[in-house]
């Protein structure tokens, strides 16, 4: 292990820009390491013996034209490129601002991103956050005017090109929605190779009052792909942030999403849906945390695992002493295929507050026999009845993918899945 | 069509059928009636091959197969439907969808090509009238915050969509008013003709009226007790079950 902290450590050169904030990162990685499974937050995500293979950090792009057009994704966007870690290019409308952090931060949002890079650290004071913060200068860095909608979604392709090596990319984003501004954002990830990969990304989301995001993580890389993919939206205004995670495959997955809710009467809504096979292991940890009053916040995380994965959720719910009238709901479901595949879930209510509401619930269970039992009595046969209910099951977690063309991909990737496998 | 010999059925060690027999010809509709726990909804899903019962002996051949050889599917395919007591909600599922899955499943078991949406679309039309079901119910998730008048019609509906040979009709009049009563019996006397055949489970006569059958058999305590015509059903009606019970002494277990 102190090998990866050294040949990482070794990585790192320091910068003009962004300097404090890197230096800081890489000592704070140096001292904390990669955290263990004595690590309360990571009792059961294993990442360490992922750095124990010798990894490419942050590999040079020999990425082609050729080699994108194999995986784009259906209908009309905005595509933003990062490749191993490292923001490399992207289109945007007039009123969007598509750059690096390196080179926005000594220039005209020098001012944002001094104060708004970096924030998740606080909740995740970990040698895994701190390890992608020293390598924030490649990081991508988006701007919204004021009252600018968006006129199409915008991909983010995370790309790995691990074909020669084993990779460890760091992908940083920052992402500034101002007021009264509209956006749909979907983060992809992409292995081009057989060899592991390893993504630690960390995207920081800022919205200002009366704007709406849209955003989805989707993830179905090969089972030699790990990561650990964190997303932080900050509410500094009355806004709307609704996140859906989508994890379909890959080997070891961590996502940290927070939704740090610093305005009065701000709302957000965290779906989340893992469809597991084989062996991968998904662990959706997720923070509402409550600073003002009158927020209202849903969450919605379902799963269904199948052979000898496992699924991790926990979701930590606070409500500080002045955040009064906050309506919290959280809700995680669960369907176990097989005898060895497992999951464990746990809720964490920390309410300081005296008058709010706030619900958990969380269910683990089998397919419904009665349901099974009475599709079958109408001529349809045992497997398409399991893949009928299962669809069914994941349905209202694909209908928060507001995209057409976006919704109809991840729903024909999953409706493969459940004829394919069950 | 329908030939049951013996027919013994538990459930968890208890047993529940003790012996029917019965015979079921096309074009016939056939009444089972009985007192509570008599097993008469055990018959209707053991047939329909719902698995939490276990078959302890005897036979039953449906067009000259071994029903209780067959899956749930494979019997629904070969044209036994079962109205369901009690209609499972399934969210997410809509009812369209899951009907149009079903008639293509038994189509293709039965070496048919798929209806294509305009044809699929005319049939539902057609059959719609027949038990006076609304098109927005259809593209509701499957029975989900149906009332029961509605679950029970769409049970029906699924039935003239699915053309079974033997309708089995496991209490389809529990929980119905006087009008869905008699929508849900037109629909079943719209369907009947001479090559279908019913077996109509209910634990009271007033299904009858709208449904007239050929033959009344009383069940009792997992046997078949009394057979008659329809004039047995009103015999019932009027005197209660209670001369049945009394009639009938429970045979002790060896």
């Amino acid at each position: 292990m102190n090998d990866t902290i050294q040949k990482i450590t070794d990585r790192y050169q320091s910068s003009d820009t962004l300097h404090d904030i890197r230096e800081h990162a890489i000592a704070d990685f140096r001292k904390l390491g990669v955290p263990t499974v004595k690590h309360e937050e990571w009792k059961y995500t294993r990442v360490g013996s992922l750095l124990q293979n010798p990894l490419e950090v942050q590999a040079p792009d020999q990425v082609s034209e050729t080699d994108i057009s194999q995986f784009r994704l259906p209908g009309d966007a905005y595509e933003i490129f990062v490749i191993n870690g490292k923001f490399s290019s992207g289109s945007a409308p007039e009123g969007m601002t598509v750059s690096s952090l390196g080179a926005e931060a000594n220039g005209h949002f020098k001012n944002i991103i001094d104060k708004h890079l970096g924030t998740s650290s606080k909740y995740h004071p970990d040698g895994i956050n701190a390890m992608n913060t020293a390598f924030a200068d490649h990081g991508l860095f988006i701007f919204i005017n004021k009252g600018k909608k968006i006129d199409k979604p915008v991909y983010i392709y995370y790309i790995n090109d691990n074909r020669q090596f084993p990779t460890l990319s760091l992908p940083r984003a920052l992402v500034y929605v101002s007021a009264a501004a509209e956006v749909e954002i979907s983060e992809h990830y992409v292995s081009l190779g057989q060899n592991d990969s390893f993504t630690n990304q960390v995207t920081e989301v800022v919205v200002e009052q009366d704007a709406i995001v849209n955003y989805y993580k989707i993830q179905n890389e090969g089972a030699n792909a790990s990561q650990v993919s964190t997303t932080q939206f900050t509410q500094i205004g009355k806004a709307l942030t609704n996140a859906t995670t989508i994890s379909l495959s890959g080997n070891i997955i961590r996502n940290n999403l927070n939704m740090v809710m610093e305005a009065e009467y701000g709302e957000s809504h965290m779906y989340g849906l893992y469809l597991l096979d084989g062996k991968t292991h998904v662990d959706n940890h997720t923070i509402v945390d409550n600073v003002m009053p009158n927020c209202f916040s849903n969450e919605l995380y379902k799963g269904i695992m199948d052979g000898e994965s496992t699924g991790v959720f926990n979701g930590k719910i606070f409500v500080r002493k002045d955040a009064q009238k906050t309506n919290a709901y959280q809700s995680n479901k669960n369907v176990l295929l097989t005898d060895t595949a497992s999951v464990n879930t746990k809720p964490q209510l920390e309410i300081f507050a005296d008058d709010v509401k706030c619900s958990h619930g969380c269910t683990i269970g089998k397919l419904d026999e009665e349901a099974l039992f009475y599709l079958r009595a109408r001529g349809i046969g045992e497997k398409s009845a399991k893949s009928l209910l299962l669809h069914a099951f994941a349905v209202d977690i694909l209908d928060n993918i507001k995209s057409e063309p976006l919704r109809e991909y991840v729903d024909k990737l999953i409706s493969e899945r459940l004829e394919f496998n069950f | 069509m329908l030939k049951i010999t013996n027919l013994q059925a538990s459930i968890d060690e208890k047993p529940i059928l003790r012996g029917i027999n019965l015979d079921i010809k096309a074009g016939e509709v056939h009444a089972i009636m009985g007192p509570n726990g008599s097993g008469k909804s055990t018959l209707a899903s053991v047939l329909a091959g719902r698995d939490h019962f276990n078959v302890t002996g005897g036979s039953v051949e449906f067009m000259g197969k071994d029903l209780l050889e067959l899956s749930p599917e494979d019997r629904a395919r070969e044209g036994v439907f079962l109205a369901f007591q009690y209609p499972v909600e399934i969210p997410g599922v809509s009812t369209t969808n899951f009907i149009k899955t079903a008639v293509n499943e038994t189509r293709k078991y039965r070496g048919l090509e798929p209806l294509d949406a305009v044809s699929f679309l005319k049939m539902m039309k057609e059959k719609m009238k027949l038990v006076n079901i609304d098109q927005s119910l259809l593209s509701r998730s499957l029975n989900e915050g149906f009332s029961g008048g509605e679950k029970k019609r769409n049970e029906i509906f699924q039935m003239t969509m699915l053309e079974p040979r033997l309708a089995i009709l496991d209490e389809t009049d529990s929980g119905l008013d006087i009008d869905a009563l008699r929508i849900v019996a037109n629909g079943v006397n719209e369907y009947r003709n001479k090559d279908n055949a019913f077996l109509v489970v209910t634990h009271y006569q007033r299904l009858l009226d709208y449904i007239v059958p050929d033959f009344v058999h009383v069940l009792y305590n997992g046997r078949i007790v009394k057979s008659g015509g329809k004039e047995l059903a009103l015999e019932l009606e009027e005197r209660g079950y209670d001369f049945i019970k009394n009639e009938y002494v429970v045979p002790e277990e060896a």
